[in-house]
């Protein structure tokens, strides 16, 4: 199992390097640079070439890459063009409201999706098991953006419970209850497209699972229906789920673009599409390389976690 | 010895789509004590719903809609879930026919075989796992200790087998299903198998209910047989009077359809022509009328009921060929009510 980790550690540097060097030149490829953003509109074309000179921006692609790839390897990912702050320290300032709100989101996303994806297989074809899928056949098809404005709609600008947005109130001092009430629409947005899609999931896995000869077997020991599903079918029919799950963790750092933007939150995903619209590249590709790893290691995490959930599983 | 288990007429409908099926109807047989009864009869006739309707461990869509199944008196025919429950793994228990699916595989067998014993008899988790591992040696597993945390994946299917009838037997049950249980093993282990549970079954006097279409089997192993046909039990007594003096049309159509070690080489096996009529199409009459050589008119449009009649041994028939037999055994034991 060790050897197999390690093994998958080492394979992931050549594919990390390889999702770098496409971003790069991807990233360079795109129409606009990041001095038409920078400078005064009626500056001279001298002026810009200065600046240009000045940001390296004048050399060819491939050697602006190993710039940036030799200064990756002293951990740092450069400055950003448009607030000319270390990316870094963005970055950090960044991840941590997209963690907050991309965790609570998945965790309550999962608590709604798992209990009723069980649920709808126990009674399959009920009215419980039609209205559930229809649901969720509304949650993945809804599109974040709509669904958001349609909720700051009602819940905000019209029966004024929540805030329309961002993760403090501006001038206020903060505090748990603040960024509560903060979290309630874009987690409710954002956790109705996650349990929609996981709920579908749980429920056909548990369907394939029920039938087994093993649970008549667990039944003819006398043990309760509850424990029959909970333990003995749930437990196998994990294999779905965590693979749902391992694609879900990568929206941990770069899932919420949409939502972010719609309710200002001050994620990466706001981040993402700020440093586009200013040609930001430095910040662009910290975040890229953020989310490939995350990628990288969500897929090793999968397959340590099936190993786990099923013991036929060995990677060895 | 007492009366374990009585099973009166019992009918088992399954709710489906184009309306009630009936899978089982009017099987009787009861079971004392210790004594083992087998099932016997061709896929399909209903053995196995029979025994998954006395644990209640059919589908949802499935129940018992007639008839009683007495259990130490109490009748399980309309048993509540809670009560079933109290009873499944405990006072009855179940092997199933395979092996290699019955078992969950992401539960080690000591998990599986310590759940029921702590539910039924409230041993600690240590004490359990003591007694699981017991149970595995005796059951002749080798090497238990190691077994006990080891997944169902790791072992053959004899030996899954094994497990699940030491637990089956964790709880001492008064009753043990076995439904086909070695039909999925090859020769060798089906013969370990029958011996392991026939050695059990001298140590702790459970009654067993044998499920198999294997006569061989039948001989080996049961005190009484219950011979069934698509849904009923047709002919009843115990085994050597069955071997010996077999009455029912169709009995008689499996006992030639034996292979035998003097028959000769190029012998065609005889065979019961036709097949088991629909669940869905259940004649009026003999079920058995379409493929019965002995058919006669009155076959087609009257239902023969159980019926005992004179023999060594108890021994009950559903055929009109022996209603003369019927009729002196009735007369027979009413003079004998009346005279005492």
């Amino acid at each position: 199992m060790l050897q197999y980790i390690v093994r998958r550690i080492l394979i992931a540097i050549p594919v990390l390097f390889g999702v770098t060097v496409l971003n790069f030149f991807i990233i360079n490829l795109a129409p606009g640079n990041p001095v038409d953003m920078m400078v005064n509109p009626s500056a001279t074309p001298e002026q810009l070439a200065m600046q240009k000179h000045e940001l390296g921006l004048d050399q060819p692609v491939w050697a602006q890459y190993w710039h940036w790839l030799t200064q990756l390897f002293q951990g740092n990912l450069g400055f950003s063009y448009s607030t000319r702050e270390p990316v870094t320290q963005i970055l950090v300032a960044h991840i941590g409201p997209t963690l907050l709100l991309m965790g609570v989101s998945l965790i309550v996303g999962y608590l709604i999706a798992i209990p009723l994806g069980i649920i709808c297989a126990r009674k399959q074809n009920s009215w419980i098991d039609y209205l559930v899928t229809g649901f969720s056949f509304f949650g993945i098809s809804v599109p974040h953006f709509f669904l958001g404005l349609g909720v700051i709609y009602v819940f905000a600008s019209k029966l004024l419970l929540f805030p329309t947005g961002s993760m403090n109130t501006l001038g206020g001092d903060g505090g748990l209850i603040d960024t509560i009430s903060h979290l309630v629409l874009p987690v409710a947005v954002l956790a109705t497209g996650i349990a929609g899609n996981m709920v579908r999931y749980v429920r056909s896995s548990m369907l394939d699972v029920l039938g087994k000869d093993y649970l008549r077997t667990a039944k003819a020991k006398g043990l309760s229906q509850f424990i029959v599903t909970n333990k003995h079918a749930l437990r196998n029919s994990l294999i779905p789920i965590i693979t749902v799950i391992g694609i879900d963790i990568p929206m941990l750092i770069g899932g919420a673009i949409v939502t972010e933007q719609v309710f200002q939150w001050p994620g990466l995903g706001l981040l993402t599409i700020q440093s586009i619209t200013s040609r930001d590249y430095s910040t662009l590709m910290a975040i890229n390389l953020l989310a490939a790893v995350t990628v990288l290691f969500a897929n090793l995490l999968t397959d340590i976690l099936y190993a786990v959930a099923d013991p036929r599983i060995r990677y060895d | 010895m007492g009366e374990l288990l009585k099973v009166d007429r019992m009918k088992t409908e399954f709710q489906t789509e184009k309306g009630p099926v009936t899978s089982v109807d009017e099987v009787s047989f009861d079971l004392k004590e210790g004594e083992t009864i087998c099932l016997v009869g061709e896929s399909g006739c209903g053995k196995s719903v029979t025994s998954l309707s006395i644990m209640h461990l059919l589908d949802r869509n499935g129940s018992i809609t007639h008839g009683s199944v007495l259990f130490e008196g109490k009748d399980l025919a309309h048993a509540s879930e809670a009560a079933m429950r109290k009873i499944r793994g405990n006072d009855i228990s179940m092997i199933f026919q395979e092996p290699m699916t019955s078992l969950n595989p992401v539960l080690t067998i000591g998990d599986q075989l310590t759940e029921g014993i702590r539910l039924h008899m409230k041993y600690s988790k240590s004490e359990a796992r003591k007694y699981a591992i017991e149970m595995l040696k005796k059951v002749g597993i080798p090497r238990a200790e190691g077994i006990v945390d080891e997944y169902p994946h790791k072992l053959s299917g004899g030996m899954r087998q094994r497990v699940m009838i030491a637990m089956a037997l964790s709880c001492r049950p008064k009753l043990l299903i076995a439904d086909e249980p070695t039909t999925a093993l090859d020769v060798t282990i089906q013969a370990q198998i029958l011996k392991l549970m026939k050695e059990l079954r001298e140590e702790s006097n459970t009654a067993i209910i044998l499920i198999t279409h294997d006569l061989g089997v039948v001989a080996e192993m049961a005190d009484k047989v219950a011979v069934m046909y698509a849904g009923q039990v047709v002919e009843e007594t115990d085994v050597y009077t069955l071997f010996d003096n077999p009455k029912h049309p169709y009995t008689l159509g499996l006992m030639k359809s034996i292979p035998h070690i003097t028959n000769p080489d190029d012998m065609r096996l005889d065979s019961i022509p036709g097949s088991v009529p629909s669940v869905f199409n259940m004649p009026k009459g003999c079920r058995f009328y379409d493929r019965c050589p002995f058919a006669m008119e009155r076959c087609q449009n009257e239902k023969p009921e159980l019926k005992s009649i004179e023999d060594k041994q108890p021994h009950s028939i559903r055929c009109f060929l022996y209603e003369k037999e019927e009729q002196d055994y009735e007369q027979k034991h009413a003079e004998k009510e009346v005279s005492s």
